[in-house]
């Protein structure tokens, strides 16, 4: 399956054929070089060396029907610039990709013309806070009918993802590699679902393995994908930033998610909203942002279906909820540390709590 | 003229027989010792020449033989001297070989002649009274500790002259030495009424010391793991004689022996620094580990995550079989290795835990990880500290109940265990067999339905099932219930550990 023009075709698979020696020439880039903005036989002229000379022997010799072949074998449709589904959104970017390589519900793409998209992205070393509140505006934007983009890295973008996948809501995952490549590989079954329920894209095509470049390279997609970018927990220093630059450069609304402003791992963020980035809390303050106060779909914070329990029970549950210790469980249920724990224990084996790893109790939630 | 005179060898925490035989004849003069001497050994016969001739006494010119009978055994150290000095005297009828019938000796010579102690003093004369021998002759330092063993006369000696003065009747240690058992009062130990708040923790101690539980605790910094830790062998049954003896003899093998029978059980706290070596005891000549230093008594692991992996593993076995097994060539030892465990942690890097954690999802997941490493099916119990301003400021944190009124209770559900060791076999709960539990607590009872509904959900692997019941049987033993109640098993459930991803232990 494809819906691309030989050329735009033939210029993807020169950038992933060339992707190893683009990583030798920018080393190790805070934004991709300018490389991506050069035609083709620039593009082979500025690699140098053996790869000129490889890279136009494989200008000559692309043969575009075994291409395709080998995409619809994949599973993976290209969609290049030349196409109505191609997303307007890029046509911002100066160095836009000629062929974006996707696997899963291509209509995804076609769709952000009419509805605005955000993109939530965040530290891969994220703080359980960070996790929460990213996989609540992932729900609530799916809820409320916008696609959350992401870039599928652990942390903050799997929260996302799986916010949204949780509320059968839209995603949409912009890897550094090609469409089909799990990176990284414990979210193997997050990229399983993305790819079933939303769509996987990527510049590279199928096969392809990320590089350095690559990363920063993606996250100009991912900013220039949304109406919106939001950013949930980054220290000074993390990649996130890139994607929050590469939003302001293109005249995107950028929203930050405060932290704490004792901690390192939220400073990246909480010094954008002090530089005038949107204070976001949940996703409502997001669709305010994009429709204007109440203007959009409002996303009702889904409650929990309000299980069968008696008062005693419900006090244990909101001292779980507040996740207090099980001292101060029992002082606040009322009852001695033995019953609590008993009693804890029958709420786990009905599903309503479950331990925390080693550590305490949670409320159990459905797909977190 | 051929002498014999048996001593002793130390294995492991076992003393060995070991006979040491004297032929001395005409001919050159010469000193030979054969039979595995160890260096220490064969420099023996300098310190016995010199202690002889310092002590009046003549020493042979003739040619001595020494062998250390069982030829194979490896015999090291300076604890053959006085045995070879009294073979070496008898052989050239300096002492009467009537006297050294039924006579151990066992003890190292000083150049002047004088008796020096040797390490296992207790082992020695258990070996004594194993093979038979009525009569042992030990330095005067450590023959209380000898004399622990009924059926025994220990002869403590200052010196060779003494004890060729002895052989002859010719003088007599003073009187018979007094066995130390009895039962001073104890060293203040610390009391539980220190503690504030930790309800939790509390109860959780309470139930370990009740069922020989192991215990992992975690909580932040400062929030006094440590402290309660501390309080649990004042909460467990003092020792009975049996396990004194069982303590002492360790110790004694170790050289931290008191001197007397140990009336307390012992606590080791090892640094997490330490190798597994040093845990589980080994060496060129295996010296026991921590866990036998802790036998019957606590061995407690602060910081378990800051433990080295290979230490850990080497814990297993040892918790297993209550036992530690070293092959040394062709000998196996076996070191006794009773151990209640007790493990502290914190619940993650930053030490806070909770809400207010600032370490990121994958510095914590490693640091489960490591926590959750070889040791977590070994755990029977798991308890949250709170951090300490909350627990001090909590209602009621200041009437902490003292070990006095613990150790009531935990006394009695001990009642109850060893009242069913006839069925059961088992000492306390901790050490019930998969078959005993299931007796104790049929799975079609009613009281193991929330354990059905934890097994359906898949929270609960088959050996956490059986690891869950048997503290349920101890939570019933201490509310006095001779059933085990559904609330018993609900609440030892509670107190399961969990693997990091909700995995079943």
């Amino acid at each position: 399956m494809s819906r691309a023009c030989d050329s735009c075709l033939r210029r993807g698979y020169l950038v992933g054929l060339l992707s190893a020696r683009i990583a030798g020439l920018v080393g190790a880039p805070r934004k991709p070089s300018q490389l991506l903005a050069l035609d083709d036989a620039e593009l082979a002229t500025a690699v140098g060396g053996d790869g000129t000379k490889e890279a136009l022997a494989f200008l000559g010799r692309f043969e575009p029907r075994r291409a395709r072949a080998d995409l619809r074998h994949a599973e993976v449709t290209a969609i290049c610039r030349h196409h109505e589904g191609y997303p307007d959104g890029l046509g911002d970017l100066d160095d836009q990709p000629a062929t974006l390589f996707c696997r899963g519900r291509v209509e995804l793409l076609a769709a952000l013309g009419e509805q605005p998209a955000v993109t939530v992205v965040g530290t891969r070393d994220a703080t359980p806070y960070a996790i929460e509140v990213a996989y609540e505006i992932g729900r609530g934007l799916g809820v409320a009918g916008v696609a959350t983009i992401s870039g599928m890295a652990l942390g903050v973008d799997g929260a996302a993802h799986r916010g949204a996948l949780g509320a059968r809501g839209a995603t949409i995952a912009v890897l550094a590699g090609g469409p089909d490549f799990v990176y990284p590989r414990r979210h193997a079954d997050l990229h399983r679902q993305i790819v079933e329920h939303g769509l996987a894209v990527s510049e590279l095509p199928p096969g392809q393995r990320p590089y350095r470049w690559s990363f920063p390279a993606r996250n100009r997609l991912m900013a220039a994908l949304a109406r919106m970018t939001v950013v949930v927990e980054a220290g000074e220093g993390s990649g996130t930033l890139i994607t929050a630059d590469f939003a302001q450069d293109l005249g995107r609304t950028l929203g930050v998610v405060p932290g704490q402003v004792s901690t390192r791992v939220a400073a990246g963020g909480n010094r954008l909203l002090r530089e005038g980035a949107a204070v976001v809390r949940d996703a409502t303050d997001v669709l305010d942002e994009l429709f204007g106060v109440g203007g959009g779909v409002s996303a009702p914070r889904p409650v929990l279906p309000e299980p069968d329990v008696d008062p005693v029970e419900q006090r244990l549950l909101d001292a779980v909820e507040a996740r207090l210790d099980l001292d101060a469980i029992s002082t606040f249920a009322g009852l001695p540390v033995g019953e609590a724990r008993t009693a804890l224990a029958r709420l786990e084996t009905r599903g309503l709590v479950r331990r925390d790893g080693l550590f305490g109790w949670e409320r159990a939630r459905a797909s977190h | 003229v051929l002498a014999s005179v048996p001593t002793f060898a130390l294995e492991g925490v076992d003393a060995r027989e070991v006979t040491v035989e004297v032929d001395a004849r005409r001919g050159l003069p010469a000193f030979t010792v054969v039979g595995l001497p160890d260096t220490a050994v064969r420099e023996a016969r300098e310190r016995v020449r010199s202690a002889l001739l310092n002590s009046e006494l003549e020493f042979p010119l003739q040619r001595l033989t020494v062998n250390l009978a069982p030829a194979w055994v490896r015999k090291a150290g300076a604890s053959f001297d006085l045995a070879i000095a009294v073979g070496v005297l008898a052989a050239s009828g300096q002492v009467p070989a009537a006297a050294l019938a039924d006579c151990a000796v066992s003890g190292e010579l000083s150049l002047g002649g004088g008796l020096r102690p040797v390490r296992g003093a207790l082992a020695i004369a258990l070996g004594c009274r194993a093979a038979g021998i009525r009569r042992l002759v030990v330095a005067p330092e450590i023959a209380a500790e000898a004399a622990l063993v009924d059926e025994l006369e220990v002869c403590p000696v200052p010196s060779l002259a003494r004890l060729v003065d002895l052989f002859h009747d010719r003088w007599a240690p003073d009187g018979p030495v007094p066995a130390t058992t009895s039962h001073a009062t104890l060293r203040a130990a610390p009391d539980l009424a220190d503690v504030r708040g930790q309800a939790d923790a509390r109860r959780a101690l309470e139930i370990a010391a009740a069922g020989g539980h192991s215990l992992l605790m975690v909580g932040p910094p400062g929030a006094g793991k440590t402290m309660l830790a501390r309080r649990l062998p004042g909460i467990l049954p003092a020792p009975t004689v049996a396990e004194a003896l069982d303590i002492t003899r360790v110790q004694s093998v170790a050289g931290i022996s008191t001197g007397g029978l140990a009336r307390e059980r012992p606590f080791r706290a090892p640094h997490h620094t330490i190798s597994a070596q040093g845990l589980v005891g080994g060496g060129a000549r295996p010296r026991p580990g921590e866990v036998t230093l802790a036998h019957r008594g606590v061995l407690f692991l602060d910081e378990l995550a800051e433990f080295a992996r290979p230490a850990l593993e080497a814990l297993r076995q040892p918790l297993e079989h209550g036992s530690v097994e070293i092959v040394r060539g062709q000998v196996a030892l076996r070191f006794p290795a009773r151990v209640l465990l007790i493990a502290a942690a914190n619940p993650c890097p930053c030490g806070v835990g909770g809400e207010r954690c600032q370490c990121g999802v994958m510095t914590r997941e490693r640091y489960r990880a490591r926590l959750s490493g070889p040791l977590i099916d070994r755990i029977d119990l798991v308890c949250q500290l709170a951090p300490l301003a909350a627990a001090a400021l909590a209602p009621g944190a200041a009437s902490g109940e003292s070990s006095d009124v613990v150790r009531t209770r935990v006394l009695a559900a001990r009642e109850r265990q060893s009242a069913r060791r006839a069925t059961t076999g088992a000492a306390s709960n901790a050490e019930l067999t998969p078959a005993a539990t299931r007796r104790l607590v049929p799975l079609d009872d009613p009281a193991a339905q929330p354990l059905a509904g934890a097994l359906d959900a898949g929270l609960l692997s088959g050996r956490g099932h059986d690891r869950v019941l048997r503290v349920a049987r101890t939570i019933a033993d201490l509310a006095g219930s001779d059933r085990v109640m559904g609330d018993h098993v609900a609440e030892a459930l509670g107190y399961r550990a969990v693997a990091p991803g909700g995995a079943a232990v």
